[in-house]
């Protein structure tokens, strides 16, 4: 272990020195404390080096003590759970923690493409643009793979991600984004009026600001203060406090997006534990209080290790009582920076000098300090730093150019609000010369801001507003807001000269830390053009980093903004984008991947499939069994070709419940399918089924299927499996906004019927012994359709219908008998040999059969391609009949409905094959439609086809090719009619 | 996105499919230029920046048809009405 | 200035000193012969192609923003030409072509990256839709691969092929296919346009229109009255506002698609792949981000940005398809306003009120258009009659039901 803690503060701080807690950066170990973050740890154990710059690789340290880090980024935990570019500023030490740093090889201190720091003259804002060209081939094989190995920042693991991730949905009357000083006022006061409330905030200690100040609140400690809030909040019944939550997004109706990191301070989650939770908060209104963060000054050197913001000199020192240096010195050009380092020095830190860019300085600051033995240097410009990790400044005064001794350089140019929620509905913030920095424009609706985000400086004066914030949110629902006391402090005054980059400053100076982009690089940017903020960044890639330029944004608009001449609001504006912080890929998926990426539906006799040896199918939601193999069976080939011969020898059933199914009541219910179908419905007797077929308004079919009248207002409709939900919802358009004067009720039955299909011409003996009453032809014809009985007294419905071409049966139960439906059918055909068959052989005898199905009604076939042109009704209006009657619709060339065998009987169709005709070059304009559907024809003994090609139903009998390069093929086929088996179908009328 | 659904409440847009514009009227089929305005009715599209009445169904709700007003700039819904008007059969 | 590895070291050695501006920031001239409305990539192809294959040089772009501001800068710059239909693919493999020398042609890299499309099919239906479409681009010339399983899990072993829900079964491969940095484009266009003596005129937000009896004959806007022999309009998800002023109602709804990128990574995924159970696709940009997106909001919009419920779709498709990128992290997420047309395919036509030409519809693939969109716009501008590659892509088809309807849903527009 290293001398630990060698730069730990013997008192003090929000750690707890009982708890260690033992991690390693690089392969060294270290320990740190609870209440620690990877970085304060790794200061309090002198490591100053923590990673490299994304494109000169320059060697970068510890810059913040937050969300804003641009430069620790780390691996953190190994394997599986690797997580590149997670900063350690937030990441809350845990025992056992992992970290590596990244973008370096061989290792971080001796980087290899530190040596673009040499190419850095020619490697200016947008160079790639101007060079890599020539010649054309090299861009793919040559450059663009070096710069793909160099770029990029941390490493994905390699593996699927082993932890869980959960989704929930939270409500509330108000919802408090930062439990900072003006966060938790705010809650507080809503939640007092009785108001739902939730308080999130990303840290895992509440209190935000008030946790790094050195003074008191209230008569306690300022942290001791935040606690006290907090715990107060926490015993509320209607209040819920949510730590280690970072709300990331603003979207429409006053939903939040937030993430809860469950486990991340853990080694592993806790057993049945997510790592991380996606909210979706509906708030009425939202308080944003989410503080400010510190801007830098640019000057030569800025990044050196060990240059940090003012401010987190002061966390670092305050909370985790580790002191980030032993010889601080500040460059600053505002008294807030002044007070934070006169804490620091009162807290057992060493601040040696003070450089302010201001000639004039409030003289008690003055006083303070030199009372405290600290230098200062008035009208001064830091213009250099020197060391490996920073040694030495150069500072230049009105009397010349000085070095001096410093091991941290606190900075401070300011504050910018975070007024990052406020952009996400399109509000442009709004320049605010007092602070010289953006403070919020137009909020989303329901959205106030409170506290420092509203550019509020002073601790006392964020906590009356956040107080006040609340107060009015809670008002504005409709509650009573009990008087309220508000903890006095006095505030200091802040004064601020704005300053932004120190001209004339020697060695790269950074403005953009984590993508490298310098003032040199603005600089050329303004040359060339690209002055408008956004095509500043777009050119620049300022402010496009993991840290969205959280601390870098403001001072390119400024550095650009002096070389234009304009002012900074002139410029432009920082939008930012949401998410607030990087969320999880896993976290936005939540359950949702692998096996259970979407729901899986099941039909009612899957268990029974399934004890029948089904191999199962995805068909959209559905799991469908596919066929039913045998011992000794080779291949699916041979199974189907065995469940085909099987039913049309004898007999088979198949499951067909995922068909939609509707059930249509009233008196114009007869009336409304002759509206929905291209052909009549209104004179279809009671006991009958018609096949029909829709078009969408379009023209265009959308779908086919069967309906049956059961009793004068009683129907029911089938539909295909894929389009169920959506001719649902056209019907119910129809009726609700385009006839609502109809007498029609819908209901979708499709889950409350099972449905299985017997067919074959055993089917009827099969039926016989199963169904309770009469099932002859006489009194179930062809297209019949009864309500009755079976299995002694089941409610059913029996319709005469054929999809396979043989005499065939659909019998409807209730859902729950489903599976007792199928065993009574397997058993009743025992003595037939009644053969199970999955959707493959389904697909087999329907395309035998030559009925269209999903591959032919593929939205873009009209009634007319399809064959279906003599049944539409010439003598009604139905939907899409107006528009089919288009010239590009009705054309006579169009490519139309038959069938195909090959030529040579031995050879195998493949659907997706292209027609042209024979002698005909391969190219577009000799294209004359495509194979839709094949199949194995075991009735036939040879490949059979169905598709659509110009003019087909003339062409039968004549050769053409079936193109199929992508897989290699091209072979001779005859068109022939559609119908391969029994096309008079005397097999299905028998 | 929550529309303030009729019968169910407000509930968040997921629940809903959207179909569009809402106030065209399907035109008359015998009309002597029932091309032309079936043509416009299918195809043709005011497509507003501003208030825009739309359609959305309650699909994994009520199964209704809803008239929506909402603004296309800023997605904010100022109402939602059933398709049915009273009175008629539902 | 021409750019090339000598300007770069002499500029280097001079400290940058000698860049001069990409493009002049043109103050509107009272008149011009082409005026095109919207500084995008294809008013900015446009005005390119017009001034350099037809000479047409007195031409301005007015831009309301800055050039590039809109879609152009919103897309997930995929480029490819993987089409089905014989209205769309020529033009697509056009396009692509130009795409092929464009960086040559502008001197300007626009870091055009044929690494390849993979579309994923996860059934039997699916495999012969792509098998039909493969076979179509290749009568159409263009290059296409049907892989089965095992030639994916070579390109793509990090694919979940063996716990998904709906496994993985093969793919269609487009090599020539990749993407390109959308911004460059731009950039790239509006230099060569203005090189050859363009006029762009930015910050100009055009008002209405200047009318002679029924023809129109200019532009009002911000910045004054412009006059123009004919008015080019290529401004997108805006199509059916800036027709609005000019009388016409177009068959368009405007929508929002979001897209998204991951923080910056070593490489991983090596060319674009599409999942085909789930509304997901994924790039990597040079820089490192993984570049991603699925399915439009599914809602009339004219706000840059969309809602959650499409955002977790998004990630739920990329993690179903892709489980090892769970801890990484989404870096920023927006939206772009696309021009939906009813069939999902583009407009290149001229519009029935004289001197109004229109170039719109381009849904969500409108980047990967730019080159030949440029192309095929400035020759109908030009020559008064359609390109041979862009002949189907007509105002009127909705009228005669020549559509191109390349997913088969129909007049509504949020399903294509």
């Amino acid at each position: 272990m290293s001398a630990t803690n060698r730069n730990r503060l013997s008192a003090g701080g929000l750690i707890d020195r009982n708890q260690t807690r033992g991690f390693s950066f690089d392969g060294t170990r270290h320990r740190g404390y609870a209440g620690d973050t990877l970085a304060s740890a790794l200061l309090a154990n002198g490591v100053r080096l923590v990673g490299r710059s994304f494109k000169y690789h320059r060697p970068r340290g510890i810059f913040s003590a937050g969300a804003e880090e641009p430069n620790a980024l780390v691996e953190l935990r190994t394997g599986a759970r690797r997580e590149p570019n997670t900063r350690a500023t937030v990441t809350e030490l845990y025992d056992g923690l992992e970290a590596t740093s990244q973008n370096r090889w061989p290792s971080l201190a001796l980087d290899a493409l530190s040596l673009n720091r040499f190419l850095a003259p020619f490697l200016g804002a947008g160079f790639y643009y101007k060079t890599f060209m020539w010649p054309a081939a090299f861009w793919e094989k040559v450059y663009e793979p070096i710069i793909r190995r160099a770029a990029g920042l941390g490493r994905a693991a390699l593996e699927e991600d082993p932890d869980h991730y959960e989704k929930a949905t939270a409500f509330c009357d108000v919802l408090v984004i930062g439990a900072g000083p003006a966060g938790l006022m705010a809650a507080l006061t809503a939640a007092r009026s009785g108001a739902r409330v939730i308080l999130a905030d990303e840290d895992f200690l509440p209190g935000g600001g008030l946790n790094a100040e050195a003074g008191d609140v209230d008569r306690q400690p300022a942290p001791a203060f935040a606690a006290g809030i907090a715990a107060e909040l926490a015993s509320l019944p209607n209040v819920r406090v949510m730590t280690r939550t970072s709300v990331f997004g603003v979207y429409d109706g006053g939903t939040y997006g937030a993430l809860e990191r469950v486990s991340d301070h853990l080694a592993v989650p806790a057993p049945f534990q997510p790592r991380q939770r996606l909210w979706r908060i509906v708030a009425r209104r939202a308080v944003l209080a989410a503080g400010a963060t510190e801007r830098p000054i640019v000057f030569g050197g800025n990044d050196r290790p060990g240059v940090m913001l003012a401010g987190a000199v002061g966390t670092y020192v305050q909370r985790h009582a580790v002191l980030p240096g032993r010889n601080i010195a500040l460059f600053a050009n505002n008294d807030g920076a002044w007070r934070d380092m006169l804490a620091a020095q009162a807290a057992g830190a060493h601040v040696e000098t003070i450089v302010d860019v201001r000639a004039e300085v409030a003289p008690e600051l003055i006083a303070a300090a030199q009372a405290k033995g600290i230098r200062v240097l008035k009208g001064a410009q830091v213009i250099a730093t020197h060391g490996r990790t920073l040694r030495s400044l150069e500072v230049a005064t009105a009397s010349g150019t000085e070095r001096i001794a410093a091991d941290t350089l606190a900075v401070s140019g300011g504050w910018s609000p975070c007024v990052h929620l406020t952009c996400h509905h399109g509000g442009k913030p709004a320049w605010n010369e007092d602070i010289a920095a953006f403070v919020p424009g137009t909020c989303p609706p329901g959205l106030s801001v409170a506290g420092a985000a509203k550019g509020i400086l002073g601790l006392g004066a964020c906590l009356r507003d956040g107080a006040e914030t609340g107060a009015e949110s809670a008002r504005a629902l409709g509650f009573t807001v009990p008087a309220h006391e508000v903890p006095e402090v006095a505030d200091a005054a802040f004064a601020l000269t704005p300053f932004w980059h120190v001209e004339g400053s020697k060695g790269a100076a950074f403005v953009d830390l984590q993508n490298d982009v310098t003032a040199k690089d603005v600089g050329i940017a303004h040359k060339e053009g690209f002055r408008s903020v956004e095509l500043l960044k777009r050119y620049t890639t300022l402010g496009m980093a993991t840290d969205q330029g959280r601390t870098s944004n403001v001072t390119g608009l400024a550095i650009m903004a002096s070389l234009t001449g304009a002012s900074i609001p002139e410029t432009g504006t920082t939008i930012f984008r949401p998410p607030y912080t990087p969320v999880s890929m896993g976290a936005l998926a939540g359950h949702h991947r692998g096996k259970d990426f979407r729901p899986v539906r099941l039909t009612p006799t899957h268990e029974w499939a399934r004890a029948q040896g089904a191999v199962f199918i995805e068909t959209g939601a559905w799991l469908r069994a596919q066929y039913f193999p045998r011992a000794g069976e080779k291949d699916w080939l041979e199974t189907v070709t065995r469940e085909v011969t099987a039913v049309r020898a004898s007999v088979g059933l198949i499951d067909v419940s995922t068909f939609g199914k509707i059930d249509l009541q009233g008196r114009d219910v007869g009336a409304f399918l002759d509206r929905v179908y291209i052909n009549g419905f209104a004179a279809l007797a009671v006991g009958k089924a018609r096949y029909g077929v829709m078009l969408r308004e379009d023209g265009l079919v959308m779908d086919d299927g069967t309906t049956a009248r059961l009793s004068p207002e009683h129907y029911v409709m089938t539909t295909t499996t894929a389009n169920a939900a959506k001719v649902f919802q056209h019907l119910e358009f129809c009726l609700q906004v385009l006839w609502p004067e109809l007498d029609v009720a819908l209901s979708s039955i499709s889950e409350q019927w099972a449905q299985i299909a017997i067919a074959g011409p055993r089917a009827r003996d099969v039926l016989a012994r199963v169904a309770d009453g009469d099932v002859s032809n006489a009194a179930l014809p062809f297209m019949g359709a009864v309500e009755g009985t079976v299995m002694d007294g089941v409610k059913a419905r029996l319709f005469r219908l054929s999809f396979s071409g043989e005499l065939g049966f659909e019998i409807a139960v209730p859902a729950r008998h489903g599976a007792a439906l199928a065993q009574a059918l397997m058993q009743a055909g025992e003595t037939f040999g009644i053969t199970p068959y999955g959707i493959e052989a389904l697909g087999v005898m329907r395309i035998e059969k030559g009925h269209v199905s999903g591959s032919e009604l593929s939205g873009q076939t009209t009634a007319g391609d399809l064959g279906f042109g003599r049944m539409a009704s010439t003598k009604k209006d139905y939907i899409g009949r107006t528009m089919a009657a288009r010239p590009g619709l009705a054309d006579p060339d169009r490519p139309a409905f038959v069938g195909f065998r090959p030529v040579d009987l031995s050879r195998r169709l493949r659907a997706g094959a292209h027609f042209l005709n024979r002698g005909a070059a391969p190219e577009t304009a000799n294209d004359q439609g495509y194979m839709t559907s094949v199949a194995y024809s075991p009735h036939l003994g040879h490949w059979i086809g169905l598709g659509l090609i110009t003019r087909g139903p003339e062409r039968l009998g004549e050769r053409v090719r079936a193109y199929d390069p992508v897989r290699g093929e091209e072979i001779e086929v005859e068109i022939c009619a559609p119908g391969f088996i029994d096309p008079e179908g005397v097999r299905l009328r028998g | 996105m929550r529309i303030p659904c009729p019968y169910c409440g407000e509930r968040d847009a997921h629940e809903f499919s959207y179909l569009g514009d809402a106030t065209l009227t399907r035109p008359d089929p015998a009309a002597a230029d029932a091309e032309q305005a079936f043509h416009d009715y299918v195809y043709l599209r005011d497509n507003p920046a501003g208030a825009h009445e739309e359609w959305w169904y309650h699909a994994n709700g009520c199964r209704q048809w809803l008239r929506v007003t909402r603004d296309t700039r800023t997605h904010a819904i100022s109402g939602a009405a059933p398709a049915r008007k009273s009175g008629e059969p539902a | 200035m021409r750019y090339s590895f000598l300007s770069i070291l002499a500029n280097g050695l001079s400290g940058q000193k000698g860049w001069t501006p990409t493009w002049r920031d043109a103050a509107p001239k009272p008149g011009y012969d082409v005026i095109i409305v919207g500084g995008g990539g294809h008013g900015l192809a446009t005005a390119y192609y017009l001034a350099k294959v037809h000479g047409i040089r007195n031409v301005a772009v007015i831009e309301k923003s800055v050039i590039g501001s809109g879609n152009a800068g919103r897309n997930t710059t995929i480029i490819r030409s993987n089409y089905l239909l014989p209205g769309n693919e020529p033009f697509y493999e056009w396009s692509m072509k130009l795409w092929e020398g464009l960086e040559q042609e502008l001197n300007y890299n626009a870091m055009v990256s044929q690494r390849g499309i993979l579309n994923l099919f996860h059934s039997d239906a699916q495999r012969d839709a792509y098998a039909r479409r493969g076979n179509a681009m290749r009568l159409a010339g263009v290059d296409s691969k049907l892989m089965d399983k095992a030639g994916v899990r070579a390109m793509y072993p990090f694919l979940n092929f063996d716990n998904a829900r709906f496994p993985i079964q093969g793919g269609l491969l487009q090599a020539r296919a990749g993407t390109a940095r959308h911004d460059a484009v731009v950039w790239g266009y509006a230099r060569g346009a203005d090189r050859l003596g363009v006029d762009i005129v930015q910050n100009c937000e055009v008002t209405g229109f200047l009318r002679e009896g029924d023809a129109i004959v200019g532009v009002e806007t911000s910045r004054g009255d412009i006059r123009a022999g004919k008015v080019a309009v290529a401004v997108a998800g805006s199509s059916s506002r800036v027709a609005a002023m000019a009388g016409l109602r177009l068959p368009m709804e405007s929508h929002v698609l979001q897209a998204f990128v991951s923080e910056g990574l070593k490489p991983m995924v090596d060319g674009v792949i599409t999942f085909g159970a789930g509304h997901f696709y994924i790039s990597q940009s040079d820089k490192g981000g993984l570049v991603f997106g699925g399915d439009i909001d599914g809602y009339n919009s004219y706000a840059q940005r969309g809602n959650l419920p499409v955002i977790e779709d998004v990630c739920e498709g990329g993690m179903a398809l892709m489980p090892r990128i769970g801890r990484l992290r989404l870096l920023r997420h927006w939206g772009g306003i696309m021009d939906m047309s009813m069939d999902g395919s583009p407009i290149i036509d001229r519009t029935p009120v004289p001197g109004l030409y229109l170039n719109a519809g381009w849904c969500y693939g409108g980047f990967k258009a730019t080159p030949a969109s440029g192309w095929c716009f400035a020759h109908l501008l030009a020559t008064g009659a359609p390109h041979d590659t862009a002949g189907a892509f007509r105002l009127d088809r909705f009228r005669t039901g020549h559509l191109i309807d390349e997913k088969g849903v129909g007049a509504q527009p949020n399903l294509h």
